[in-house]
């Protein structure tokens, strides 16, 4: 196998992002901290979430770099993750109004 | 009574066919054969690597449907949801930590990720002695997430945290905890073990012919398995 379908990027980009996976951790971690609540909690823990898994795929996991065939092999198959996670709290919140203790006199 | 393709159907199908070269012009086994082995390669990467992907696109699906089914229960239950923020912490020299061991866990979880991106780097340079120290590396921290989740598993069943049932509030809590957590600390667990193997095989030279990317093969599991933790670490442990 050839060594040039490798992916061989400078170390110092993952230090970079190493140092940067380490700041968004610890601010969702103080958003525990300083008991923000509500909307703004929620919205935080998503943000921090999703830019931490964002550089993961896209630099450590070489994403970025790989071909547009290759990415929608990984992405295109999530969006049935994303119909299952909207009918499943569907489901949640109906099944949560039918439970007995709401009927009991 | 044998089914045989008729006449019309059977010149029908010879004038769709000019191009003798193709592996359709193949009937039968043959062509299956030709078919499957024909010169039609998708993907420019290493076999290793593009069954690597496959199979952490199936792993996706397995935690989306844990993580998922967690959403399912903690929505319809109508018990009290225990605070995980309370439930983790710890007392550190008689300071109260919320949730501490969990952020540890985290941050050293993602430093593994980093000697592990820096190991790939130095494979790749052929730089054999560089590469099995970060991986040891790598699988030393792994194998401590795996030693501190232990240690919050026990504290957890010694408070009598169980599938069934715990003292905090939902009993749901439990089952989707053990459930979760376990099944990532096992595959924290299988990427150690994948680790030593695989370090133990550069450091011997085993792939000076064959190539470096099985380090990024192992690389890309090691990755999957932190990435994991950010969405676990974010739904079952912050929300």
């Amino acid at each position: 196998m050839s060594e040039t379908a490798g992916q061989q990027h400078p170390i110092g980009i993952y230090l970079k992002i190493w140092a940067l996976l380490f700041v968004l951790s610890l601010f969702s971690y103080l958003v525990d901290f300083f008991h923000v609540q509500g909307y703004l909690r929620w919205s935080l823990i998503l943000i921090f979430m999703f830019l931490k898994a964002g550089f993961i795929v896209a630099i450590f996991m070489h994403v970025a770099w790989e071909r547009l065939s290759l990415k929608y092999v990984l992405f295109v198959p999530l969006s049935a993750i994303v119909v299952l996670i909207a009918l499943m709290a569907i489901e949640g919140d109906y099944t949560f109004l039918t439970r007995e203790i709401f009927f009991d006199p | 009574m044998h089914w045989q393709p008729c006449a019309d159907f059977e010149s029908n199908t010879m004038t769709i066919q000019t191009d003798k070269n193709s592996s359709y012009a193949e009937p039968g086994i043959g062509g299956m054969v030709a078919d499957w082995s024909a010169d039609k390669q998708n993907f420019d990467l290493p076999w290793g690597k593009l069954m690597m992907w496959i199979f952490l696109l199936s792993d996706t699906f397995i935690f989306s449907i844990f993580l998922t089914g967690y959403m399912n229960v903690r929505l319809s239950q109508t018990d009290n949801w225990p605070n995980a923020s309370e439930v983790f912490a710890l007392e550190i020299a008689g300071v109260h930590l919320p949730l501490i061991l969990i952020a540890i866990m985290t941050f050293v979880l993602i430093t593994s990720s980093g000697t592990m991106a820096m190991a790939v780097n130095y494979a790749y340079s052929r730089d054999k002695r560089k590469t099995v120290i970060l991986m040891a590396l790598t699988a030393l921290l792994g194998a401590s997430f795996v030693g501190m989740q232990v240690f919050e598993w026990s504290k957890l069943i010694s408070e009598g945290v169980r599938p069934w049932g715990n003292p905090f509030g939902a009993a749901q809590f439990g089952s989707t905890f053990f459930m979760i957590t376990g099944f990532h600390g096992l595959h924290v667990s299988a990427g150690v073990i994948y680790l030593a193997v695989i370090a133990r095989r550069v450091g011997r030279g085993y792939y000076e012919d064959k190539g470096y990317a099985i380090v990024e093969i192992t690389g890309l599991y090691w990755h999957f398995v932190d990435l994991v933790w950010v969405f676990i670490f974010a739904f079952f442990y912050l929300w």
